[in-house]
């Protein structure tokens, strides 16, 4: 039997295809990894014998040619899954049981994927470290007091630790490429309506976007290619031909023009990152890549219009969490106003009120011209930079995040410095643009730091080949002790 | 009663006041499935039946513009004369109630699909144009049933996501007699166009109503108040009547009137506050995220206009001008689009004349007794043609017709099968009547004695005699030549 612990996910679907493995077998691996590792709390809901069935059933067919043969996944539990619960990490839908498959699972299941459950994260991601989960912070396995990064930190922290050969993350603000970065993974925030956003548990519906997390480059070309397209349900989808990433997956970048944002080289920015930024730089130089100072001006006002849009939209799409239909319903109150306020009251988290309360405030008559109006004209603006950036380059490199993995605690008392986490990340949501992480090194205590590379809006194939050239030239190695088991 | 020149103003002791109203109409569009998600919109269904996911808002839930109802709308639009606009954004209207699943409601607000246009009314005191504001296109909300249950209330989500148009007028109506007639017009024009099936009782047609009163003179408006949820021109002329004559005896007795959302009770015939100024829920308006901007072109609009039926100002013109009719009876026969296919139909082969008559006078005097439609009226077109054609004919007079007709109505039958079955084809035998002639004169001779002695008023007596005795079916003109010739002798 194969060390599947070393597979990357191409791997493991050729061994699947050419037969030399089940899809039971892989499976089955993933599963007693997964019961291994309860201690990084990663997972919300197992659906082992679910899996194994599929896995068998799977293992029945004569031919089966889809991108994912057999592969076992586990997923964001944003995701909603048919017959499998589906909490947004979340007390207000701790039991709740979708009927409905979402548009991207869905793509993957057609694929030939299987379920292995649904994966931890921030409640209705929001969080940079996975901590406002309703249902305990997820641990990452770099080390047992940090936190993987957030929102997508269940899946960052399984695809570390090789509970999943691959995963899929939601990405509103950074919640794929920040845990990404923080555990030595490849994750990709696609263009905005490149990936369906039906059957996704919405917090900002304008900034969302579902994208892979994988151990390299060339998993995150195929997941991507699995998970992408056109979706007549999602208005906001792009209608275009479904791409082949994987097999146009090259590391022929010579010649490409690379920008260098120095807006992104804030104060206090640890000397470990900006050295890696420079690595980076010669790396892609060696590559044939030509480097180019740019400037994108606004990047500055990102993180507060940010932090307007998102809570706006996100008061507005979790209006719907009332007790009245479905999730969690309080007990107490004697009419309908007090059955709101105490299923609310009690079913949403700290940093979920705190978006909402800033949200509402943000929409109100009198604050709507001077916030949320102000916040939409920037944003406009900040798209306007990447715009004009990119008549001159092919893509823009930048640290994917201002730190290393975070202590668990470290950040909880403090909003402002926990936002802050977002500022390389956010922009790129704002102007619905893709931008991958890539894990490019160590700090000097051994935390993965990734850096970020951005390029137009359904430019992925040639952010997956810079991607692809880079990682090469980087050679990053990450071998983990498995403390956890 | 018909008058020559608008006089509602409400008079008091002191005053002379001029009531102001503009109505926010909201029409029920006419389409099989809902604005947002591929749910019936049919009515009477069982509770919760017709409610899909979007429609109750299950999580990652997503709206998708059904196109037919953006048709419609611009549609409606064309009928009122109004701009299209192009490009129209759908904004979310956020408040919380048991009965909105999304705890929004997917509506229009600063950039309507239709923007100004205007409406013309025939008012007893001429025609009167009323201006529209906007049109835009809007979620229905669910219906939450308080009376089931002491304990509970239920909600049944089958409107909810039904497409509704909001039409907004201007302030330019003035009296409760032009609301009836404005509504009247909108259902028409909707109906012509086959946009909303108008029907009040099935709440497919409801308004809201602004009602502000001033002194006659006076230019600026005064404090408005909206009653909201008004289901019937009745109740909505009611409840202006009530509420102006509130509003002025608060101004007559010196107090302001509070900018407020009321209710109209239909039992009590008042208004009585629903929420004031303050608790006026702030919705929050923003776009959709979830929906582009919604882009339609000038050639769909184009179109459309070109697809565009004869609306009732059109149509009463060409009845005019093509069939002579007074503008009153044009107007009767345009009101509604069912009236008027059906006039046309009879006159196809009937006296234009005598059918408008039988149409206006007796035809709607049955269908108000019956409170029937004219499309289920039990005359058909071609009966109610055969028998005009058989009193211009002369096969049966007038007031046999009448008889005809009765019989029409109680059995959907043929006019002639009728006049053949009983017998009350017109006697005209000019020998048969004359026989008839005598021994009526020969029974009354001293009736005939009086009358040639001067008492001429007994004519009148011999025609009825006659007829009485000939069981109404002798021709009428005959009888008369026939009585003059005899009674001359």
């Amino acid at each position: 039997m194969s060390d599947f612990n070393k597979s990357s996910l191409s791997e493991i679907v050729s061994l699947i295809k050419s037969k030399k493995t089940s899809s039971l077998e892989v499976t089955n691996h993933f599963i007693k990894n997964i019961e291994k590792s309860k201690k990084l709390n990663s997972f919300i809901t197992t659906c082992f014998e679910q899996s194994t069935e599929n896995a068998k059933n799977f293992d029945k067919k004569k031919n089966f040619d889809g991108l994912l043969s057999g592969v076992p996944l586990a997923i964001k539990d944003l995701f909603c899954t048919k017959n499998v619960k589906t909490t947004a990490g979340s007390k207000i839908l701790e039991n709740f049981i979708p009927t409905y498959e979402s548009s991207v699972t869905n793509n993957l299941w057609s694929e030939g994927a299987i379920l292995l459950g649904k994966l931890n994260f921030d409640e209705f991601a929001m969080g940079s470290s996975n901590e406002t989960s309703y249902f305990g912070n997820t641990i990452n396995p770099i080390g047992k007091d940090l936190v993987p990064g957030g929102s997508s930190g269940g899946s960052a922290s399984a695809l570390a630790a090789n509970l999943t050969p691959a995963t899929i993350g939601t990405d509103t603000g950074g919640s794929i490429r920040q845990p990404a970065s923080f555990t030595g993974t490849v994750g990709l925030k696609p263009t905005y309506g490149l990936c369906s956003r039906w059957g996704i548990v919405a917090f900002a519906s304008s900034l969302d976007q579902a994208g892979p997390m994988t151990k390299n480059v060339e998993d995150c070309a195929l997941l991507l290619e699995a998970m992408s397209g056109y979706d007549k349900k999602d208005s906001t989808s792009i209608n275009k031909k479904k791409e082949k990433y994987s097999k146009n997956l090259n590391e022929k970048i010579k010649g490409l023009k690379i920008g260098i944002p120095k807006e992104y080289r804030v104060d206090n920015m640890p000397k470990e990152i900006d050295n890696l930024w420079k690595k980076g730089v010669d790396i892609l130089k060696k590559s044939g890549a030509k480097i180019v100072d740019i400037s994108l001006p606004h990047t500055k006002y990102a993180l507060p219009t940010y932090y307007i849009v998102a809570p706006a939209e996100a008061s507005s799409n979790l209006a719907r969490y009332d007790g009245v239909k479905y999730g969690y319903r309080s007990k107490k109150g004697k009419n309908l106003i007090e059955m709101y306020e105490n299923t609310r009251g009690e079913g949403f988290g700290n940093e979920v009120k705190r978006r909402i309360l800033i949200g509402t405030y943000v929409l109100s008559s009198g604050y709507y011209d001077a916030y949320y109006l102000k916040a939409q004209k920037v944003r406009k603006l900040i798209k306007n930079d990447f715009d004009k950036c990119f008549k001159n380059v092919d893509a823009i490199l930048t640290p994917s995040t201002p730190s290393s993995a975070f202590k668990i605690g470290e950040k909880t008392n403090d909003p402002i410095s926990m936002y802050l986490n977002d500022i390389f990340t956010v922009p790129v949501n704002l102007a619905g643009i893709p931008a991958i992480s890539i894990p490019a090194g160590q700090d000097d205590k051994g935390h993965p730091l990734g850096l970020q590379l951005i390029t137009k809006a359904l430019d992925e194939q040639k952010i997956l080949n810079i991607a692809f050239a880079m990682e090469k030239g980087i050679g990053f190695k990450q071998s983990l002790s498995r403390w956890w088991e | 009663m018909e008058k020559d020149k608008f006089d509602y103003f409400i008079k008091t002791e002191k005053n002379n006041w001029e009531v102001i109203i503009g109505l926010e109409v909201h029409a029920q569009v006419i389409s099989d499935s809902k604005l947002f998600s591929g749910s019936s919109t049919k009515f009477g269904a069982k509770p919760n039946t017709q409610v899909s996911l979007v429609d109750s808002a299950f999580p990652g839930m997503l709206p998708v513009i059904n196109e037919y109802c953006i048709e419609q709308a611009v549609k409606t639009g064309l009928g009122l004369n109004a701009k299209i606009n192009l490009h129209s954004i759908f904004d979310r209207k956020n408040y919380f109630y048991a009965d909105l699943p999304a705890g929004y409601q997917i509506s229009q607000y600063k950039n309507p699909i239709v923007g100004e246009g205007v409406v013309t009314l025939d008012m007893p005191y001429g025609s009167k144009k009323i201006g529209i504001e906007r049109l835009h296109l809007e979620q229905d909300a669910g219906k939450s049933i308080h009376d089931l249950s002491p304990d509970n209330t239920f909600v049944d989500l089958n409107r909810s996501g039904v497409a509704l148009m909001e039409i907004v007028s201007k302030p330019d109506l003035r009296s409760p007699d032009e609301v009836n007639s404005y509504v009247k017009k909108l259902r028409s024009i909707m109906r012509y166009l086959g946009t909303c099936d108008g029907n009040m009782q099935e709440g497919s047609l409801r308004a809201d109503v602004n009602v502000s009163v001033r002194k006659k003179g006076e230019k600026k408006f005064g404090t408005r108040c909206e009653i909201k949820n008004v289901n019937s021109i009745k109740f909505m002329e009611m409840a202006i009547d009530s509420e102006a004559k509130r509003q002025i005896e608060l101004l007559e007795s010196g107090k302001t009137i509070e900018q407020e959302t009321r209710l109209f009770d239909t039992k009590k015939n008042e208004t009585r506050s629903m929420r004031s100024k303050e608790e006026a829920h702030d919705y929050r308006y923003f776009p959709d995220p979830d929906l582009l901007p919604l882009e339609i072109k000038q050639s769909f609009v184009d179109s459309l206009k070109k697809k565009l039926p004869e609306l009732p100002d059109e149509k009463k013109d060409r009845f005019i001008k093509k069939f002579k009719l007074t503008p009153y009876e044009s107007n009767v026969l345009v009101s509604e689009i069912d009236i008027s296919k059906y006039f046309e139909e009879v006159i196809k082969n009937a006296d234009i004349k005598l059918a408008k008559n039988w149409i206006i006078v007796e035809l709607f005097a049955v269908l108000n007794e019956k409170n029937l439609d004219i499309k289920d009226s039990p005359v058909s077109p071609k009966n109610l043609a055969s028998l005009v054609n058989a009193i211009s004919s002369g096969e049966i007079s007038g007031k046999i017709a009448k008889k005809v007709f009765e019989i029409m109505v109680e059995t959907g039958g043929e006019p002639s099968k009728i006049i053949k079955e009983k017998g009350l084809k017109q006697q005209s035998d000019p020998k048969e009547l004359e026989k008839i002639v005598i021994k009526v004169l020969g029974e009354n001779s001293d009736k005939v004695s009086e009358y040639k002695s001067g008492k001429e008023k007994l004519y009148g007596f011999f025609v009825g005699e006659i007829m009485k005795a000939s069981s109404g079916k002798a021709n009428p003109k005959l009888v008369n030549d026939i009585l003059k010739e005899k009674l001359k002798k």
